[in-house]
């Protein structure tokens, strides 16, 4: 009783995370073998995971369907893009902008919540849809009287991620080994995905994630039973947003240049059937989709027109087309033959130390 | 009028109106600490709906409550629970996905502050919380006899179970009233009997029971007092007993023939 949950872990457990970590570590290299593209589009895997966990916790979790997600990722995503770059000839540090990101998307989250707290399904979805196009067009429009985002033509040369005079921007040699700009980012982006991914864990496993889930199971009993539906749905909200400007503030640091046009409807399709694809409430799941959905159109993109010229001598369809399709059809598969996702959740099974002893 | 410490809950002239539907009219009634108060009527006379504006799902169009000495006017459910008020549905709403563990744990939660730095930081406050709720909701299971379910999923549980574990949730939020819809709806003549211990020894334990039951076997051997309700208007309050015999309520409710039963019974 005096350390709860103190459990030793087992060896195998341990070589196992050893194992992962060495793999995580070379895989920008590995990556790098078919070019520095790749080291780019594992960049993009993990924010997408990033994005595909905070919008789990609203989706997911509490079980309210949101359209308009990558609204945050903008809001985060400008956030940076206006504090660290010439258009404001503001120059602050990632690490300052970094929560900063959060705290405004967290805001704009709440922003967006409450006046939709009493809508559920269908009337959220359309709500939240229209939430993430106003961003997109705010982002638009804004250019006069005052320029505040430049409109259309996007914010240019954001600051890079620097330590000290060690830009990630320029590939550099640090102990003989030549790391690209994405090889650099590659670790960066991973410290601070597997970080969200610790926090989304815990949250899951708490008090709070509990009030989520009940609220998606049944929302008259969650207030039957005390719960304050309100509060907790705002802090879905909110938790899910700050992972979307966290993303974002990262996203612009990496790419250097963002533009409205990032932030469209088709992105918060695309990471909503992530989520929906992965496995909804299930971390591991959703990790999985994320990958997963970006990852194929990219292999597609490169397999497709080689595949058909073997097959057929010449290419019919080009890349674009196949690979939307292909993908259309993954799609529609997976949902026919798991229809709860490919990782969907298991009953969380606990045991208790003293079970049975107490009575 | 609420200065008798002896009452736990009084209700005074609650009225409720659904469209046209005059579904509560002018209903007064109290119930004692300690006591296992009955609620009957036949189908439509207003039972549930008495439920749901005691436990704020629906406000009052009239009238008002006082709850262990203080008035219990618009508010939320959640705030009702809160105060002591817990609940179950007469259409079982067990958190379905969740397994019977989880769903007691639930009902720690109004009893208990983690909040988001406690979740994150998992802060020893936090952990020793989460290790009281985990131990107690253990118990509140093996309290109702569906321990041995614990990590299963909510709705895979049978149908006597699902009942169980409702009143372990409802008891989860240390409720001083603990207000069942029909928890015998469905069960067996064994399942019932068991129910009624476990009403017993919760009424032993210290909290007031408000039971609505259309098992009339059960609610005049296990209930204090009774309270009539028909076309959403009090008929009759009393003893099992009382209840019984009034003439009122054989014509509105039992009719001869059940009456004749229930004495043999």
């Amino acid at each position: 009783m005096n350390r709860p949950r103190a459990k030793s872990i087992p060896p195998k457990v341990w070589a196992g995370v050893a194992l992962l970590a060495i793999a995580l570590a070379l895989l920008p290299f590995v990556a790098a073998i078919a070019g520095q593209a790749w080291v780019r589009i594992l960049n993009f895997a993990m924010l997408y995971i990033m994005l595909a966990l905070g919008l789990n916790i609203v989706v997911g979790f509490a079980g309210l369907l949101d359209l308009g997600y990558i609204a945050f990722y903008a809001v985060g995503a400008y956030i940076y893009a206006l504090l660290a770059s010439p258009h404001f000839g503001i120059h602050l540090p990632f690490w300052v902008i970094l929560p900063l990101s959060a705290g405004i998307a967290c805001a704009f989250g709440v922003l967006l919540g409450a006046p939709t707290l009493k809508l559920r399904g269908d009337y959220l979805a359309i709500v939240t849809l229209g939430f993430g196009e106003i961003i997109r067009i705010f982002l638009n429009n804004l250019n006069a009287p005052l320029n505040i985002t430049n409109g259309p033509q996007g914010v240019n040369l954001i600051d890079p991620f620097r330590l000290g005079s060690f830009s990630f921007a320029r590939p550099e040699v640090v102990l003989g080994i030549a790391f690209s700009g994405p090889q650099k980012y590659y670790y960066l982006l991973l410290l601070i995905t597997i970080g969200v991914i610790v926090v989304n864990l815990r949250l899951q496993n708490s008090r709070l994630g509990r009030a989520w889930e009940a609220i998606r199971e049944d929302e008259i009993a969650a207030k039957a039973m005390g719960i304050n539906t309100r509060n907790v749905k705002l802090l879905a909200f909110a938790m899910g947003a700050s992972f979307g400007g966290i993303a974002g503030a990262v996203f612009s640091a990496t790419q250097q240049f963002v533009s409205p046009e990032s932030f469209g409807l088709f992105e918060s399709i695309i990471v909503l059937a992530m989520v929906v694809l992965g496995g909804m409430g299930n971390i591991p799941g959703v990790i999985l989709g994320a990958i997963l959905l970006t990852l194929l159109p990219e292999v597609l993109r490169y397999t497709m027109e080689p595949l058909q010229n073997a097959l057929f001598g010449r290419v019919i369809l080009d890349a674009e087309t196949i690979r939307l399709l292909v993908f259309g059809v993954a799609l529609v598969a997976i949902m026919l033959y798991r229809p709860a996702g490919l990782w969907p959740s298991a009953v969380r099974k606990r045991e208790l130390e003293v079970k049975g002893g107490a009575a | 009028m609420s200065v008798n410490p002896s009452v736990l809950l009084a209700a005074s002239s609650i009225g409720k109106r659904f469209g046209g539907v005059q579904a509560l009219t002018d209903v007064s009634f109290s119930i004692n600490r300690g006591e296992i108060y009955g609620l009957i009527g036949p189908n439509g006379a207003g039972k549930t709906s008495l439920f749901n504006v005691l436990t704020g799902i629906y406000s009052p169009d009239s009238g008002n409550f006082t709850f262990d000495g203080a008035p219990l006017d618009r508010l939320k459910p959640n705030e009702v629970a809160e105060r002591g008020i817990a609940r179950t549905f007469q259409n079982i709403r067990l958190f379905q996905n969740l397994s019977a563990l989880e769903n007691v744990m639930i009902g720690r939660h109004i009893r208990t502050r983690a909040g988001v730095f406690g979740a994150i930081f998992r802060d020893r406050r936090t952990l020793a919380e989460e290790a009281g709720i985990e131990s107690r909701s253990y118990e509140l299971l093996d309290y109702v006899g569906v321990a041995n379910r614990a990590n299963h999923l909510a709705k895979h549980l049978a149908y006597g179970d699902q009942r169980r574990l409702e009143i372990a949730r409802a008891l989860a939020t240390e409720p001083k009233l603990l207000a069942l819809d029909e928890p015998a709806a469905g069960m067996n003549a064994t399942e019932t009997k068991a129910l009624k211990a476990l009403l017993d020894d919760i009424r032993r334990d210290g909290t007031t029971i408000l039971l609505i039951e259309h098992d009339m076997k059960l609610v005049m051997s296990i209930c204090d007092r009774v309270l009539v309700l028909d076309y959403g208007k009090k008929i009759a309050e009393g003893s099992a007993a009382e209840v019984q015999s009034d003439p009122k309520v054989v014509a509105a409710y039992l009719g001869g023939e059940v009456t004749l039963k229930l004495r043999r019974a």
